[in-house]
């Protein structure tokens, strides 16, 4: 079964009379434990279209389907359970909580979302930091690590619930060149690990450069897809 | 929900100075509010003590108009033998009831020999009296002051005292009419001196019974007004609404009511004065309603306003709106329960230090009042109760403001 599939998906924003068509009935088809990203440049609807998948943005017509389930009509409550349950997100500016340790950081979702019972969670959240390289950062905050750390522990957080899927917008454009490849490789591995899939919404070549599908978005429309190895339909 | 409490608590830490602000200002008004209505509440209970123990005791009934032409002190308005025994009846089936005191008022001319004048007496049975009144012997600012007075005996008024330059041990005439406008006349040794206080019958001097009954020739019995004291004082509705049952509803032969019952709070003026102090702690209550709910909801507007990217971040990771509702609330609570439990300590101690100092004060013509402030569980319990219920109601709308957000628009805030 496809990961995600999407027909003549339309996004129409309403500012007063003006309507914006932020995406223009786009059809993609992406499967299980790919690794793909969308480009384009700035306002051709990449981020809405990621921002769609992620359930954060219902889409005004056409049917979207995330893990098999039609996410078109969720309500807000059913697109945050959804959220939960299914997908993690990882954001360009880190977006960790100041307030909560690294290993906080990454128990919330288990804790706050899910419910985990204390014992698994702790386990799981070890596992989850071990794999990213930060097994031994648990007890520092955010403010005390840098920003290749943060953006490693924002991967553990969002693959910590067992997500099949994860979002990614723009996650190495606040990096520098070496912690930008680290983090790609760290995303790769974790795919080649979990079996998640990876979808991005980049501008950055290292990213372009690695995944195995990349969808070309302009003005809304999907313009081209390449595919390094199988995995998707555009 | 322990995780909520434990967000919000670091939430709170992460802005220290603010979050201390905030909380010394509910701290401010808790102790405002808890020291005003400890001291108000002691002043009241102490004048309320006062004025009920020392002259007008808790509850008076008379005949129906006789407190309406009290000035005139109308001997033809007086309870006669029967209306007395129905009031005693009554009275024996009251287990609140301490004691009462049968008193006949009366006026008289009040002469030393040199000089001559009114004066308002009241005749008790001293035994009676003491017990109803029991701060009375202490009015007595010279004299003998145990047994209150025996027949022939008079206390006279702090005033006339020094106005007509009588002494203790000097010999007084009252001359007084009767209810048949007859005039007679006794002599009487002054007693004592009797201090004058604010209210009804504050500054009348006092004789025996049975002086009066010979200086107005009544023959059996025939009272003016029957004080009666309470075991406790927040029984007084209670016993009022008992005989209020049991004697307002009698009627005589014309079918009018024969009694009149009053509590202490109709009949003295500090009662208007006693609820004055009771609507300043209202609007003081008021005050601290708006400190709390201006601080904690200004702190929360801001407290969402500087964490829009982390609304958008937890909602986008799934955490529902609801728990994000409780997040903030949860906020304001703590913030109400720091600043409350902080104003509650310190206004406890505060009270404890007043009352080991032992501060005294000056009422009108009383001196050295000694001013004992407490405060009872159930207020403690209210202002506390108040002050978490605005500080979650204070937050509530930011709340709800945070958990409705968008999580696109709030992940776009910088």
């Amino acid at each position: 079964m496809s990961l995600i599939v999407a027909e003549k998906l339309v996004k129409t924003y309403s500012s007063g009379d003006l309507e914006v068509k932020a995406i223009r009935g786009v059809d993609f088809v992406i499967e299980p434990a790919s690794f793909v990203s969308f480009i384009g440049p700035s306002g051709s609807g990449k981020s809405t279209l990621l921002n769609m998948i992620g359930c954060l943005d219902p889409p005004t017509e056409g049917q979207l389907k995330v893990v098999g389930q039609d996410v078109t009509g969720l309500s807000r409550q059913d697109a945050a359970r959804f959220r939960g349950e299914h997908i993690g997100f990882v954001f360009q500016d880190f977006n960790l909580i100041p307030v909560l340790t690294v290993f906080e950081n990454v128990e919330y979702p288990l804790q706050m979302v899910q419910s985990w019972p204390k014992d698994e969670r702790m386990k799981r959240v070890q596992e989850m930091l071990d794999a990213v390289g930060m097994g031994d950062q648990g007890h520092k905050y955010p403010s005390q690590i840098s920003g290749g750390q943060k953006q490693r522990v924002a991967v553990a957080r969002a693959l910590v619930t067992n997500a099949k899927l994860v979002l990614a917008d723009e996650p190495t454009a606040n990096l520098d060149r070496e912690t930008a490849t680290m983090v790609i490789e760290l995303m790769k591995k974790m795919r080649d690990e979990f079996k998640t899939t990876f979808v991005f919404s980049t501008h950055d070549p290292r990213i372009v450069d690695n995944v195995e599908i990349t969808f070309e978005l302009e003005d809304g429309i999907l313009k081209r897809h390449e595919m390094a190895k199988g995995g998707a339909h555009g | 929900m322990g995780n909520i409490f434990k967000l919000a608590a670091r939430n709170l830490m992460r802005y220290k100075r603010r979050t201390m602000l905030t909380s010394m200002l509910i701290t401010l008004g808790v102790v405002a509010v808890l020291l005003f209505v400890s001291i108000s509440g002691s002043f009241k209970s102490l004048m309320i003590g006062q004025i009920t123990d020392s002259m007008l005791g808790h509850i008076q009934i008379h005949k129906k108009g006789y407190l309406a032409s009290i000035d005139s002190l109308p001997l033809n308005r007086n309870l006669t033998e029967q209306q007395v025994k129905k009031v005693i009846e009554a009275l024996a089936g009251e287990p609140d009831v301490e004691a009462y005191s049968m008193r006949i008022r009366l006026g008289a001319m009040f002469s030393n020999f040199t000089e001559t004048t009114n004066v308002r007496l009241n005749a008790v049975v001293p035994k009676d009296e003491e017990a109803t009144a029991p701060l009375l012997p202490n009015r007595i600012i010279e004299g003998e002051k145990d047994g209150l007075l025996n027949p022939g005996e008079i206390l006279i008024p702090e005033l006339i005292a020094k106005g007509m330059k009588v002494k203790v041990g000097d010999g007084i005439v009252l001359v007084a009419n009767n209810k048949d406008g007859s005039v007679n006349g006794q002599t009487f040794m002054v007693r004592g001196i009797l201090e004058g206080i604010s209210g009804p019958g504050g500054r009348d001097g006092m004789i025996h019974i049975e002086d009066a009954k010979s200086l107005l020739r009544i023959n059996g019995v025939e009272v003016s007004e029957i004080a009666i004291r309470l075991n406790d004082i927040d029984r007084l509705d209670s016993v009022f609404a008992s005989l209020q049952n049991k004697l307002g509803g009698l009627k005589n032969q014309q079918g009018q009511p024969v009694f009149e019952i009053h509590t202490w709070e109709s009949i003295s003026p500090f009662f208007n004065i006693a609820e004055m102090i009771d609507l300043m702690t209202f609007f003081i209550k008021i005050m601290l309603v708006a400190i709390v709910l201006v601080s904690i909801m200004n702190v929360m507007i801001m407290a969402v306003f500087e964490r829009i990217n982390e609304i958008g971040t937890i909602s986008a990771i799934g955490t529902l709106p609801g728990k994000i509702l409780g997040l903030f609330v949860v906020e304001g609570f703590l913030m109400g329960v720091l600043g409350t439990a902080l104003g509650t300590v310190i206004s406890l101690v505060t009270i404890a230090i007043m009352n080991v100092t032992q501060i005294s004060f000056d009422f009108g013509r009383q001196t050295g009042l000694l001013l004992s402030p407490t405060i009872g569980v159930a207020d403690v319990v209210t202002i506390v109760a108040i002050v978490i219920a605005i500080a979650v109601l204070a937050s509530l709308q930011p709340a709800w403001k945070a958990s409705k957000m968008d999580p696109i628009t709030a992940l776009k805030h910088v």
